[in-house]
């Protein structure tokens, strides 16, 4: 049994809400200059460098890479042996969303009542919480501040098993022409092919805080990345959709068993901002 | 090209799709709740909080500005959702909107019938957009935090021209020389 104190969770959390806002990782900005040399479109290569001065503006001057600070998906992994202490976790894990946007002048972009008055909460509260129950003393936090922008790119299909790895295929890069210049290219595109409804859609986000263009380590699903990768670059959006090779840095394939007469497929764009940071206490 | 405001039908008049212009003087800032706004607004005969002639909209709600600086990150955000608004405030004189993404056909024949223009600035680069905003004033609807209307003073303002009067599209046009295979 180990304590692990709210206190130090929320504090946690708050760290990384602006830390993930300020600094893009290390993966996505080798992932965008890869892109910039291999773009051929003229225009496409100097947005690039627009977006990577922006990344290097931001980390100096301590601001958003994004005015879209997003609404903030937190991923637990809570070993069996912890104990938490001093408080509600989930109230936790919120308080430190309130901090983090806080004091780190993040935007407050959630509004309660989705269909109905639409109120700001004011501090970027409710975070989305997922939390897997693992082995071991140790708790992970994952957090994702998810734009708007790419997030309402958001797509679900129950295909019928017959359309098989080929309209697994046409859907993703169908969901992605769609989409166009909306998500704010160069994406990541995440996708998640089984479980139920809701599992496919969780497990393409998840699919999202892999290392930008490190394949599923399955070699079937990583050949399938590939090819929606081709597939996805053959379309021209190129950089903020107007026009070039690269309109997805990566294609990250999560897949999970399904019912015999399912074959679920879930899209969950990220934009170029790809944001996440974690700590494991 | 360089540009200032108010745009006057003389400069829409030279601007095509896929120009690059840098922007100086005046610009309004509203995205989804404050044009809500301006529709009920209109609809109750009610004036809006600014006028609109020959102004131009930037879709945006910005970061908190940290101690020392104007305004925070300021990127455009998705034009779409503006689109059921914009013929109404193309209606009452608005001479260009800047956002990201494309527009509706129906927007985009407004845009030819009123005589504006629909620019885009790069999203995602808010930190380094925000450097040609010297000013920036809360002016109306304040209750909406991010989403009120601001008034921005900005000198060389980055953007490119996506709709112009002549029906280019700058989104179709780049996607056509680049895509290798047609999309199914």
């Amino acid at each position: 049994m180990r304590e692990i104190d709210c206190r130090k969770i929320a504090d946690a959390v708050a760290e990384l809400c602006v830390e993930a806002n300020y600094r893009l990782g290390e993966d996505v900005l080798k992932a965008l200059r890869n892109a910039r040399e291999r773009e051929v479109s003229p225009l496409g290569k100097e947005i690039l460098d627009q977006i990577l001065e922006n990344a290097e503006i931001a980390r100096q001057e301590r601001m958003p890479l994004c005015q879209d600070t997003g609404m903030v998906v937190v991923f637990l992994e809570l070993g069996q042996e912890v104990h938490i202490v001093g408080g509600d976790l989930y109230e936790a894990i919120n308080e430190g969303v309130r901090k983090g946007y806080s004091e780190g002048y993040l935007r407050s972009s959630v509004v309660a009542k989705p269909f109905s008055d639409r109120v700001n909460t004011g501090d970027n509260t409710p975070a989305v919480i997922y939390t897997d129950i693992v082995s071991g003393d140790e708790l992970r936090i994952v957090v994702l501040p998810k734009g708007g922008g790419s997030e309402n790119m958001s797509y679900l299909a129950m295909l019928s098993p017959a359309a098989g790895r080929q309209g697994v295929i046409d859907f993703v890069v169908k969901c992605v022409d769609r989409s166009g210049a909306n998500p704010c290219p160069p994406i990541i595109v995440g996708v998640g092919i089984g479980g139920t409804a809701e599992k496919a859609m969780l497990i393409a986000k998840k699919a999202l805080l892999r290392p930008v263009g490190e394949p599923n380590p399955d070699p079937e699903v990583a050949e399938l990345e590939v090819e929606i990768l081709e597939r996805v670059n053959e379309l021209g959006i190129g950089p903020q959709g107007f026009g070039g090779r690269i309109t997805a840095l990566a294609v990250h394939v999560e897949t999970f068993p399904c019912h015999i007469a399912s074959l679920p497929v879930a899209v969950n764009l990220q934009c170029h901002s790809a944001r996440h940071k974690e700590v494991t206490l | 090209m360089k540009i200032t405001t108010p745009l006057t039908d003389e400069v829409i008049e030279k601007l095509h799709a896929g120009d690059r212009v840098t922007i100086t003087g005046i610009i309004y800032a509203g995205r989804d709740a404050t044009h809500k706004r301006f529709i009920e607004a209109l609809e109750r005969g009610e004036p809006l909080p600014f006028d609109p002639k020959g102004q131009i909209i930037y879709y945006m709600g910005p970061s908190p500005a940290p101690p020392g600086k104007p305004i925070g990150s300021a990127g455009p955000t998705t034009s779409y959702r503006m689109d059921p608004y914009t013929p109404r405030m193309l209606e009452q004189g608005l001479k260009g909107m800047i956002g990201k993404g494309n527009r509706s056909s129906k927007v985009r024949e407004a845009l030819r019938r009123h005589k504006a223009v629909y620019f885009a600035a790069i999203g995602g680069a808010a930190a380094l957009i925000a450097k040609s905003i010297r000013r920036a004033e809360a002016i109306a609807y304040e209750e909406l935090g991010t989403e009120a209307l601001w008034r921005l003073e900005v000198e060389d303002f980055p953007a490119i021209v996506v709709n112009d009067i002549y029906g280019g599209d700058a989104y179709e046009e780049g996607k056509a020389r680049y895509q290798t295979t047609k999309s199914r």
